[in-house]
């Protein structure tokens, strides 16, 4: 069959296109930042989506709730299936529409989300937006997402296609980014990032007064949105303030989130009131002072969580479903070989120096 | 809507589309819509002058024209009856009145450039003089965009139509697409009227090759801006906003890497404006004809910002040098100190008075007079010293012929031209010449090389510099090669689209990676927008 010259010009250009395309997809891939070593928190929403079976309790906000809950406690002291779909300091949209975009692959029972955020009433900074952000799935969700969290110099272009923003990395690129050029390794256990080494509280900056106590009612309007997303999909929303000592939480803003759970008849769990019933220890349980909850404080504080979520709300204890309990199996598997790397690190080198040398330490 | 923005490229792909789905003879309309679309992405403050500039250039053109015909015909059908001396001065009479016109849109259109872009210098130079309680306040000003380039347009057009080189547009519209012509407005070519309009108003038929061209110049344009200009612009600007650190050598790298980003900010500028141009099927004069290889301060000229010195030296520098009150001083000179000085002198003060405009032209600032003077003087002095040249050539006759000399000369042209283009970037005069000089009176190249407050110091990582380097003799060996002819022409000749898309595709990952733009970037709009 003879093909026509218009028809051959018009294959040409189609084909060019589609190597063009390859070649800067390649080019994105390779110069995007993996996040598997330094900051993995960076790699934390992508995460989400290697999941291979639903939960009935999904956690979203910031690193008070990925750094101190483990999930994996959750399952095996009561058979709870839990995923965290936190972020470095996620603001109050973002945990919104990740959980929107959660609920586009699953509907749980329960949403826990930690307040913290509330006292950020504007986007805060490019590099948390790339981290809380970029892992996320191409939808409007996530379109969403990012309009609301650019800062002034960022575009939306630049999150349809990262390369415009991290084409400058070809100068710092690693044997990270070559390793993990095709396929990341997963850094955190159903969304949870394990610490087990230990660093006591000694003492906190000193607490500065505000001028103005009033949570920005930006806050407000997502709690709203999200107490609707839930109540739409049957879900129960609950929030939390997780037991971290810094930042700090003021009593006035607890006030005012109190009250606004109150009125939407939502519960609200200040869970730095109750340390000493979870039995959280600043001396044992924190890997940074009182910031960041170590192994020791989340499995205390999952424990203690999760006896609270079977009190009051009928979560299905899945630990006698053959299906959970394989993929389970080799979560716990995957989370006692973290456990034990990190051990066999302090042993050698009394701390974790894989995180130290990531860091550049 | 920045040439390097994406809705940019938006903006030029849907209007190339257009122009080939739309029939030709519509093709003038679309892009003055393109034109109107462009430029109130500026503000729609800026369409008022531009308008005002293509009305005042239409009707006043349109009367010259009139008087012409009427003129015309008032002779043919006076012919027999008039006497010889009546024809002259009724011509005279009529030419007076054109005379009139043209003067009347010079006055009102240079004057609002002039009271746009230079009131503001003028009254802070005349409180230098006045009493405290005198003293001018400075005003708010905006300049509309592109106002210098499309003025210089639309007056060469008035000019020309004066002088009866073509007849006026008739058609206003016509005559506003020739006027607002987008891709010129960012930084020229300042085009004639009968170099543009014939494929403006009848663009060319779609052919591969001069999309390809087109495509490949866009390219080429764009990586010069974003991969060579905007990569070293921190180490410029880093460099000559502390003339005191960053004195004796540093000097020298500043008017190097200026010289580096200037040329591949204005060239590659212009390339992207031609490459559009001929996308769309329209032929736009060329600017640039690879300045650094001259061999003196006048061809440099002669190939750097061609459209520039191509409209003084015919709007302006023709003009002064055989007007009857230069000639008529030249008589007197030459009476009074013999023919050499006296047949020289229209010319001198015609390039003193030409230099001095250019540097206006390019801004309000004493920097831009004192870089025009320099020039100015260079020149002159290069012509006064020319039997000097003679005879030292005619004495060692071998010697110029040469590579080493030829390189030595264009070494020299360069070093000295681009020692004045420096003056764009200190902050005042003064510092500029204390810099210069430190570069003989100052020997810290160690420094420069050091590792505290070194060149690694200026917001260029080494990394930053291996692009700007390979990026510079990439355009040193695309110029080499264009010594023989286009490199693009070259290019088909090898009858391979395999070829042309490699290099299409091989430019588009180049620029998106290796380009600086994107936060991180302090990426400066086109130096030549600013004039």
């Amino acid at each position: 069959m003879k093909i026509s010259k218009t028809l051959k010009t018009w294959l040409g250009i189609a084909l060019f296109l589609v190597i063009l395309l390859a070649l800067l997809f390649a080019a994105q891939r390779l110069l995007m930042p993996k996040y598997m070593s330094g900051i993995p928190e960076g790699a934390l929403p992508a995460e989400y989506y290697r999941e291979t079976t639903d939960h009935d309790v999904i956690f979203v906000g910031d690193c008070e709730v990925y750094e101190n809950f483990s999930p994996m406690t959750l399952w095996e002291e009561y058979g709870i299936t839990s995923y965290i779909r936190g972020g470095p300091e996620q603001l109050i949209w973002q945990s919104y529409y990740t959980l929107e975009d959660t609920l586009r692959h699953e509907t749980p029972k329960v949403v826990v989300f930690n307040v913290l955020s509330m006292s950020l009433g504007e986007p805060q900074s490019e590099a948390y937006n790339r981290m809380n952000l970029d892992g996320l799935r191409l939808s409007s969700t996530k379109l969403d997402a990012v309009r609301a969290s650019m800062t002034e110099d960022e575009t939306l272009l630049s999150y349809l296609f990262p390369l415009l923003r991290f084409h400058s990395r070809w100068s710092e690129l690693s044997k990270d980014d070559f390793k993990y050029f095709f396929k990341t390794d997963p850094v955190a256990h159903n969304g949870y990032l394990m610490r087990i080494d230990v660093k006591p509280k000694t003492q906190l900056p000193s607490k500065p007064v505000l001028d103005d106590y009033t949570l920005p009612a930006i806050g407000f309007e997502y709690l709203d949105k999200m107490q609707a997303l839930c109540k739409d999909n049957g879900i129960q929303l609950i929030l939390i303030k997780s037991p971290s000592e810094y930042p700090y939480w003021y009593e006035e803003w607890d006030a005012q989130v109190a009250a606004w759970a109150e009125q939407n008849e939502v519960p609200y769990l200040n869970m730095l009131l109750l340390s000493d019933e979870i039995g959280i220890d600043m001396q044992t349980d924190t890997y940074d002072g009182g910031m960041h909850l170590n192994l020791s404080g989340a499995e205390k504080l999952s424990t203690w969580f999760g006896a609270y979520l079977t009190e009051n709300y009928a979560l299905e204890d899945h630990r006698s479903d053959p299906v959970y309990a394989d993929v389970y199996a080799a979560k716990k598997a995957a989370y006692d070989a973290e456990i034990a790397d990190q051990q066999r690190q302090i042993d050698e080198y009394g701390k974790l120096i894989d995180i130290e040398r990531a860091n550049g330490n | 809507m920045s040439f390097t923005s994406p809705i940019f490229l938006v903006f030029v792909a849907v209007l190339v589309l257009l122009r080939y789905l739309l029939p030709k003879r519509f093709a003038w309309i679309l892009i003055l819509i393109a034109n109107l679309i462009f430029y109130a992405f500026a503000g729609w403050y800026g369409l008022i002058f531009i308008t005002f500039t293509t009305l005042s250039a239409w009707v006043l053109s349109r009367a010259m024209d009139r008087n012409l015909s009427t003129q015309n015909q008032y002779l043919a059908d006076h012919k027999k009856e008039m006497p010889r001396e009546e024809r002259k001065a009724y011509k005279e009479s009529m030419k007076k009145k054109r005379r009139l016109m043209l003067t009347l849109g010079l006055v009102l259109n240079f004057g609002i450039l002039f009271a746009l872009k230079y009131l503001n210098f003028l009254t802070a130079n005349l409180n230098l003089f006045l009493p405290e309680t005198a003293k001018i306040g400075a005003m708010s000003l905006w300049l509309p965009m592109g106002i210098s380039f499309y003025t210089f347009q639309t007056m060469g057009y008035m000019i020309d139509v004066y002088r009866g080189k073509y007849p006026a547009e008739k058609n206003f519209f016509k005559l506003a697409t020739f006027t607002s012509f987008f891709p010129l407005l960012v930084q020229g070519p300042i085009t004639r009227f009968d170099d543009l309009s014939k494929t403006l108003y009848s663009p060319e038929d779609f052919s591969r090759k001069r999309f390809s061209f087109g495509l490949q110049r866009i390219l080429w344009g764009y990586f010069k801006k974003m991969v060579i200009a905007d990569r070293i612009f921190p180490a410029v600007a880093a460099l000559t906003a502390s003339p005191d650190v960053y004195n004796g050598s540093f000097v020298f790298f500043a008017i190097l890497f200026y010289a580096i980003q200037l040329y591949a900010d204005f060239s590659g500028g212009i390339d992207i404006t031609i490459g559009i141009a001929q996308l769309l099927g329209i032929t736009v004069k060329e600017n640039f004809n690879r300045p650094f290889f001259s061999k003196n301060t006048a061809e440099y000229w002669r190939r750097w910002h061609i459209t520039l010195g191509e409209w003084f030296k015919d709007y302006l520098f023709y003009p002064i040098s055989v007007s009857s009150g230069m000639l008529k001083l030249s008589r007197t000179i030459r009476q009074k100190t013999g023919d050499r000085f006296g047949k020289k002198l229209p010319v001198y003060v015609a390039s003193f008075v030409i230099w001095l405009v250019t540097g206006l032209w390019h801004g309000a600032g004493w920097n831009f007079i004192v870089w025009g003077l320099l020039n100015a003087i260079v020149i002159i002095g290069s012509e006064e010293l020319a039997p000097l040249y003679a005879k030292f050539h005619a004495r060692f006759p071998k010697l110029k012929p040469t590579t080493p000399y030829k390189i030595f000369e264009m070494l020299r042209t360069s070093f000295l031209m681009c020692s004045f283009h420096i003056l764009d970037c200190y902050k005042s005069v003064p510092a500029y010449f204390k810099a210069w000089f430190s570069m003989f009176t100052v020997p810290n190249l160690s420094k420069a090389f050091g590792a505290g407050g070194g060149l690694m110091h200026l917001g260029l990582t080494l990394a930053d510099y291996a692009v700007v380097l390979l990026g510079v003799l990439t355009m040193l060996l695309v110029s080499l090669k264009q010594r023989s002819g286009s490199v693009r022409e070259a290019i088909w000749q090898k009858n391979s689209a395999l070829l042309r898309y490699a290099i299409i595709g091989a430019m588009v990952l180049v620029i998106l990676i290796f380009g600086a733009y994107g936060i991180g970037y302090d990426s400066a709009q086109f130096i030549y927008n600013q004039f």
